[in-house]
């Protein structure tokens, strides 16, 4: 974590992750800080978590929203067999789960049958390779709007949240 | 899986390999190739051995088997799915025999790169097969790359080298490569990197090894870089003196720039740097690595190019280059240390951690314990997470922040960190190379 969210709950909570065999740190640092912004209270288990080690966090935090964050080609493969296991989790089971990054070993060669899969499998939306993150921005956006209409809770200005952030 | 009878076919010296072509002249280039299928790794290495330079061979792991999940190795060689590596562990010893039998000698040695905190597998895998040179180390191997107790990355390490000393006999000198000097791969500053490059040594040293090398990631700003392979240097001549080490720079680690012509700038800038620097080996970045993993091709050019590049400053370096830096015993590396400023705080690193314990790996345990070692913006659990960086006016990376290390903050530049700042500051090299770079220019007058 590089952010302070050790105060009680207040925003929609977001769990930032990597997959099990993905030692990527610096995509997970800049995600951390850009959902801090939109406004998540954000929990960062950093890379190669393991796939139970998600889940049992899962648990604990009951998030509003999952992100998974890979760059080193196995996102693919790794995304799905995690995904089934979250889908599988009482707990977890209804949880908006995204994935993005680059998710295979060549590229974005075989991204559309990439996206298709991740998503049979229960991803909510696959971003792969975006330079552009205002998609899963606008996810992450809907998501925190529909979670604090439900809760009746005031989102925090991002100047309110950015008086939070850990100097 | 068993172990042959006879004598592993090879196991050679890649440390007195590095000094020789250095004693000629010459830098050794290496890529970080590796390849799932065992055919392509062949052609692979094969291709680097074939190379006009004084190349070393790589076989990259997979990083399956960097966690130690052979389950998935096998899943995904069932379903056809390509690996981001080679999975040594996995694959049958004859297999690997296959890949390296008439290339890996004394002149093509092979490193094999990972990333693992529990290396154990890994090393009795290459052990197999006269594979005796590697990389990591207890805190570059955990720390950046997941979750487990530096602790046990620790012990973990300490059988790791006391197996990988065992293999020495004639003809065989097991070689180990710190990663310490890479932490992260961009915004730690060089002082940490060089602190723990030199502390991993004196680990690896204790625990056996007699043959080391020490990296050092290029960074933003070319004087302090050079500054730091000078204090790599001399700390190196302080503390390892009674074994052989040589220094290993890595081409930029971080973002790169997104056109070709600034890829090839900053790369030509590390070739620069290892000529003034007066480094030993090389590991070159290709273009490519941005978007996918590189093809043989991309690494051959790679490689072909830094050589080159090298050749070339050759000849405009009249500063320690490759004829004139790197002797371990002139202790002349064009910087006598008086106004180094990341060996000043290097030093004080080194002597705050050894200060802790007789034994170094202890030391490393309590330093991480009480944030004496504190890398910026890492995320592993042990790390203290009390310090910060920046890059300053003059493109040198800088504490903003320093916890408790015993090194010099410059407070007025510590403001919470925006992601469009923090993208500003990953970005800054690879923004400074695909502009006409200011950096390139500067420094070849300064060459």
């Amino acid at each position: 974590m590089i952010t302070d969210n050790s105060y009680p709950r207040r925003n929609p909570t977001a769990l930032l992750s990597s997959v099990s065999s993905d030692s990527h740190t610096w995509n997970l640092v800049y995600l951390e800080l850009v959902l801090a912004e939109a406004g998540y209270d954000v929990h960062n288990l950093g890379p190669c978590v393991p796939d139970e080690l998600l889940i049992e966090n899962g648990r604990r935090y009951r998030p509003d929203l999952i992100v998974i964050s890979s760059v080193n080609g196995h996102g693919a493969s790794d995304g799905t067999r995690l995904i089934q296991r979250i889908r599988a989790d009482a707990a977890l089971a209804g949880t908006p789960v995204v994935i993005g990054g680059k998710l295979g070993t060549d590229g974005t060669a075989g991204a559309v049958e990439r996206e298709r899969l991740l998503l049979s499998a229960g991803f909510a939306a696959v971003f792969e390779d975006a330079t552009d993150l205002s998609p899963f921005l606008a996810f992450a956006a809907g998501v925190h709007r529909a979670v604090s209409t439900a809760t009746g809770r005031i989102p925090d200005e991002h100047t309110e949240r950015y008086a939070t952030v850990r100097r | 899986m068993s172990t042959p009878n006879d004598m592993p076919p090879f196991g050679g010296d890649f440390g007195a390999f590095v000094r020789r072509a250095h004693a000629q002249g010459r830098l050794v280039v290496q890529p970080r190739m590796g390849f799932g299928d065992p055919a392509l790794m062949r052609e692979g290495l094969a291709a680097v051995a074939r190379l006009p330079a004084a190349t070393a061979g790589t076989i990259t792991l997979d990083s399956y088997t960097r966690v130690g999940d052979y389950r998935a190795i096998e899943a995904a060689l069932a379903n056809g799915e390509r690996l981001n590596g080679y999975p040594i562990v996995s694959l049958h010893p004859d297999v690997t025999l296959g890949v390296t039998l008439g290339l890996a000698g004394p002149d093509f040695q092979i490193q094999v790169r990972h990333g693992s905190p529990d290396p154990l597998d890994i090393v009795r895998a290459m052990s197999r097969v006269g594979l005796y040179a590697t990389e990591g180390g207890p805190l570059s191997y955990c720390l950046p790359y997941g979750r487990l107790p530096v602790r046990r990355a620790v012990d973990n390490w300490r059988r790791c080298c006391e197996e990988l000393a065992a293999l020495r006999r004639p003809g065989a000198e097991p070689h180990l490569e710190t990663f310490g000097g890479c932490l992260l791969g961009q915004l730690c500053p060089p002082s940490l990197l060089v602190a723990v490059s030199v502390l991993e040594a004196l680990f690896f040293r204790r625990h056996g090894l007699r043959s080391v090398s020490l990296s050092y990631a290029q960074q933003t700003n070319h004087q302090q870089d050079l500054q730091a392979l000078a204090a790599l240097r001399t700390l190196a001549r302080r503390h390892l003196s009674d074994v052989d080490w040589h220094v290993v720079l890595y081409t930029y680690m971080g973002l790169f720039p997104a056109t070709r012509s600034g890829a090839m700038r900053l790369a030509e800038q590390s070739v620069r740097l290892a000529a003034q620097g007066g480094v030993e080996r090389l590991i070159v970045k290709t273009a490519a690595e941005a978007h996918r993993i590189p093809t043989i091709a991309d690494n051959t050019q790679a490689l072909r190019a830094a050589a080159d590049w090298f050749d070339e400053a050759g000849r405009f370096a009249d500063g320690p280059g490759p004829m004139g830096g790197g002797d371990h015993s002139d202790g002349d590396d064009g910087d006598d240390g008086s106004d180094n400023e990341v060996l000043h705080e290097a030093c004080a690193l080194i002597e705050a951690v050894l200060e802790l314990s007789d034994d170094v790996g202890r030391a490393l345990v309590e330093a991480m314990r009480g944030g004496l070692l504190d890398v910026p913006y890492c995320l592993h659990p042990d790390n203290a997470g009390n310090s910060r960086s920046f890059i300053d006016a003059r493109g040198r990376l800088a504490w903003s922040r320093a916890g408790a290390m015993p090194v010099r903050p410059q407070p007025d530049h510590d403001s919470p960190m925006s992601s469009a700042q923090l993208l500003a500051a990953l970005s800054y090299v690879a923004d400074r190379s695909a502009a006409a770079s200011p950096y390139s220019t500067a420094s070849r007058r300064e060459g």
